[in-house]
């Protein structure tokens, strides 16, 4: 089939978006799009978009899912795909319209500017994204070749790994202590506190913190902590472990920040469109595609929606506040423009729906907070004076890595028997059972001992004990 | 800043399926798990008695995903359509339907459907046998009337063989090959075939072995078999054609069903068809007997033949059951007794198992069904007596 455009339109169209982009201010990474088919773009969404991956069976097993639902018509292909590097990488599916491509585009730029500017991505570096992820596939495939290595033994440590990949910590910008740095800062803690009334107190006894546990403080990257603490390990084996936490480490700012980059992107696709003039037919193929794109999931949340309201509201807010709040505050410093910007740059999504979604927003929206009750999903909440907060809350803590359980390694020597004990840091949710005996299968695997988790079950402590391939439970104090 | 624009290449589109080896390896994982629980799987009701090109769901465990992940009391925020949202509202299913499985009682069972046709599924299942000789089993074949095929070339042959149009194109090849010498001398000269030119046919015999299996399912149908002694003896028929079918070119099948007397009767009847009465398991033996001898003689068969019962036999026919399972046995390359008594049935009647120990053959077997999940480990100790036949053959 013949592409309804020509390369040359699309450039030129591009030229004219880029225009338009540094017309509004946006700090983009130099920008490269490829056009692909729906066969290229269907497994570049099961590699995450990297034109070099290494080889896992469970994006095949992706792949096939995703092209069963693309096959029988229930769920369509992403319009656009785009990578967070520098150069910034996008993919154009060959069979849209030209109008769908301009849209593309200029959603892409809105990406593109994000990944430059917000914090969460300032611990990647962009320019080696292609690089690593090539390196890492050239690595794996090597063992997997290895004739002393081969499939089935990567495979066995990539598939627990895939498992616990998630479990690691959240918050990149906040650089993790040394060994030395936590041994210095148990020391200080142990240190008496400051006492101004020293000389009428009895003076505070010091006692010597314990140095020998490990770890000194709870850690959170549990991949990497197994990597440096069991013994047995061949250094292909810690390899794999590094390339699968790595890999997530990468991936966690695009996860902590779905709606704010989603929205961000549609507010600038909408406004570059909007100036650029378009003929009549493409407004209106424009006007239909944008609808589409934004129109609320009833009963789900969708992000480029939810997204754009909020950075509407928060332009508007600022350009013209209420008589209200100017009273409270004072004159606005910032214009609606400069607001944006800056919240583009220091939120992720809990912070910015904390702090941006707004009482009159849950109402306008119409949100509501479901809980299954019998295999059903029933709505326990709607947006009214009561319960907007509760509301709030629930939907900050499912967005991003709140999905994931927070779980760390407490003691890697409990009951001086090098039992792995970790806990899970219990917030109302409790875990599936099933899962968890599984992934403590393989938590188990790579640790080589027995693994212990302690967590909360129908609000009763209880701990998780997987020993001789079988889970146990047994309440705990 | 200068936008870079990578077109649309076909040539590398179409070598770019990346994920080809990924899928192939998943497909494997998933024959692995559908191979560990192969006995499981066969024991499923739906499976017995279809068509061999039909797609079925088979539930598989293993290629999961696991992850840590958060269980059912998890409150979630959807955005309410056109209407509001009421409290109480029921608005969809929930993640996972029947929440209400106790935690941690039993090992965690994780559903995941696969499609596989019915032949693969067959496939697996008799790769799980592991029967390594069994493709070099010698079979009774019969030697299928001569015919010819043929088979290259050769210079000396019959007349009726000679091969015009080779002879004459090698009569062509040659006077090119002497064209130098012949401008040289006269212009027009005669230039008949010769013995090297003559090409003839060559043909060999063949002898294509046809090899034919006869499954006789004998069943009692006496009024103490009930569906469920039906069900599981019909499963075990099942795998039993099923296997012949990969093993012979031509498999027949023949029901007999008997009470106190034996009739050849249809698949249809044989299953379904409840009759009542005593047991004279020698009448089904007879049957088969003269079947045998009818239609399918041991010379140009494979005779196999499998008995289901519940074992409640009348007394006083025992000694004739014996004498015919005898004559079976001689004749035919496997022949089986299956006990079907299911657990909680109660224990009532004698065992023919016991009895039939006084039946020393190599070929014969008994086993005992007592739950489905039996099936599949008594079909391999069944076929394993046909293995240990073949080695001897060897």
């Amino acid at each position: 089939m013949a592409a309804p455009y020509t390369m040359e339109e699309l450039k030129a169209w591009n030229d004219r978006i880029v225009a338009q982009v540094e017309k509004f201010g946006l700090d983009t990474y130099p920008q490269e799009f490829e056009i692909c088919d729906h066969e290229q773009m269907l497994s570049y969404t099961v590699y995450s978009g990297m034109p070099s991956h290494y080889p896992h069976w469970s994006y095949g097993k992706g792949y096939e899912k995703l092209k069963t639902l693309y096959d029988y018509g229930v769920s369509g292909l992403p319009y656009e795909m785009v990578i967070n590097s520098d150069p910034c990488i996008a993919y154009l599916m060959r069979d849209n319209s030209l109008l769908l491509q301009i849209l593309t585009m200029a959603h892409v730029y809105g990406h593109n500017d994000f990944f430059k500017n917000n914090f969460t991505f300032k611990t990647n570096r962009s320019e080696f994204t292609l690089e690593t992820f090539k390196a890492h596939a050239d690595r794996v495939r090597r063992y997997v070749e290895d004739p002393s290595i081969g499939l089935e033994k990567v495979e066995r440590i990539l598939d627990a790994a895939h498992a616990l990949g998630l479990q690691c910590r959240r918050n990149l910008a906040i650089r993790k202590e040394t060994p030395e740095e936590q041994q210095e800062r148990r020391l200080e803690e142990a240190q008496p506190s400051a006492d101004p009334f020293q000389t009428i107190h009895r003076r505070k006894e010091y006692t010597a913190p314990d140095l020998n546990r490990v770890p000194l403080y709870p850690d959170e990257d549990l991949l990497i902590f197994i990597r440096d603490h069991n013994p047995h390990f061949s250094n292909w084996e810690k390899d794999l472990l590094t390339i699968a936490h790595e890999e997530t480490q990468y991936f966690i700012p695009q996860m902590e920040t779905k709606i704010m980059n989603e929205g961000w992107a549609s507010v600038w696709h909408k406004r570059i469109l909007e100036s650029l003039d378009l003929p009549q037919g493409m407004q209106l193929e424009f006007m239909v595609r944008h609808n589409q794109v934004l129109s609320p999931i009833p009963g789900g949340i969708n992000p480029y929606h939810l997204g754009t309201k909020i950075w509407e509201d928060i332009e508007t807010r600022w350009d013209q506040p209420s008589a209200e709040k100017e009273k409270d505050h004072g004159p606005r410093k910032k214009s609606g423009k400069e607001k944006v910007f800056e919240v583009r740059e220091v939120e992720r999504d809990s912070s910015f729906l904390r702090r941006y979604l707004t009482e009159e927003l849950v109402r306008d929206l119409n949100l509501f907070e479901y809980q299954s009750r019998g295999g059903e999903k029933v709505v326990s909440r709607v947006a009214d004076t009561e319960n907007w907060r509760e509301i709030k809350e629930t939907l900050i803590r499912n967005v991003g890595m709140g999905t994931v359980p927070v779980i760390k390694i407490e003691d890697a020597d409990y009951n001086s028997n090098r039992v792995l004990f970790l806990k899970h840091y219990h917030d109302g949710r409790d875990l599936q059972l099933e899962y968890a005996e599984k992934t403590m299968q393989y938590l188990h695997q790579l640790w080589g001992r027995e693994v212990a988790l302690e967590t909360m079950i129908n609000d009763k402590k209880s701990l998780l004990w997987f020993a001789n391939d079988k889970l146990g439970i047994k309440p705990f104090h | 800043m200068e936008t870079i624009f990578r077109s649309y290449d076909f040539s590398s589109a179409q070598r770019s399926d990346r994920s080809a080896g990924d899928r192939l390896r998943h497909r494997q994982k998933v024959y692995e798990a559908i191979r560990q629980n192969i006995a499981d799987i066969i024991a499923e009701e739906s499976i017995i008695g279809k068509d061999r090109n039909r797609i079925i769901k088979v539930p598989i465990r293993g290629v999961k995903e696991y992850r840590f992940i958060y269980g059912e009391n998890v409150p979630g925020v959807g955005q309410g359509g056109s209407e509001e949202a009421q409290p109480g509202q029921v608005i969809g299913k929930g993640k996972e339907a029947g929440q209400d499985r106790r935690a941690g009682d039993q090992p965690g069972v994780d559903y995941y459907e696969t499609d596989v046709t019915l032949e693969e599924l067959i496939e697996i299942m008799f790769e799980d046998l592991q029967l390594p000789y069994l493709e070099r089993k010698h079979l009774r074949e019969i030697e299928v009337e001569q015919q010819y095929k043929r088979k290259g070339y050769r210079k000396k042959g019959i007349r009726v063989r000679l091969d015009k149009r080779r002879t004459a194109r090698s009569r062509v090849k040659r006077r090119k090959a002497t064209q130098r010498e012949e401008i040289i001398s006269f212009q027009s000269r005669r230039f008949p075939f010769h013995q090297d030119d003559l090409t003839y046919r060559h043909t060999v015999s063949d002898i294509r072995r046809e090899s034919n299996a006869v499954v006789l399912c004998v069943m009692d149908t006496s009024g103490s078999m009930d569906t469920m002694k039906k069900y599981l003896a019909r499963s075990f028929f099942f795998l039993l054609y099923q296997f012949l079918c990969t093993k012979y070119q031509n498999v027949e099948i023949v029901f007999i069903a008997h009470h106190t007397e034996a009739r050849e009767v249809t698949e249809e009847e044989f299953f379904h068809k409840g009759e009542s009465g005593g047991t004279f398991i020698s009448s089904g033996y007879d049957k088969a007997l003269e079947i045998i001898h009818q239609r399918f003689h041991p010379t140009l068969w494979n005779v196999y033949v499998f008995h289901c019962s519940d074992g409640d036999n009348f007394e006083s026919d025992n000694p004739a059951a014996l004498q015919a399972a005898k004559q079976i046995a001689e004749i035919a390359n496997l022949f089986g007794y299956g006990e079907i008594k299911p657990l909680g049935s109660g224990y009532y009647g004698n065992s023919m198992i016991q009895f039939f120990s006084q039946l020393q053959a190599d070929n014969f077997q008994t086993v005992q069904i007592q739950r489905r999940e039996d099936i599949w480990p008594s079909f391999k100790v069944f076929l394993s007596k046909d293995r240990a036949r073949e080695e001897t053959v060897l």
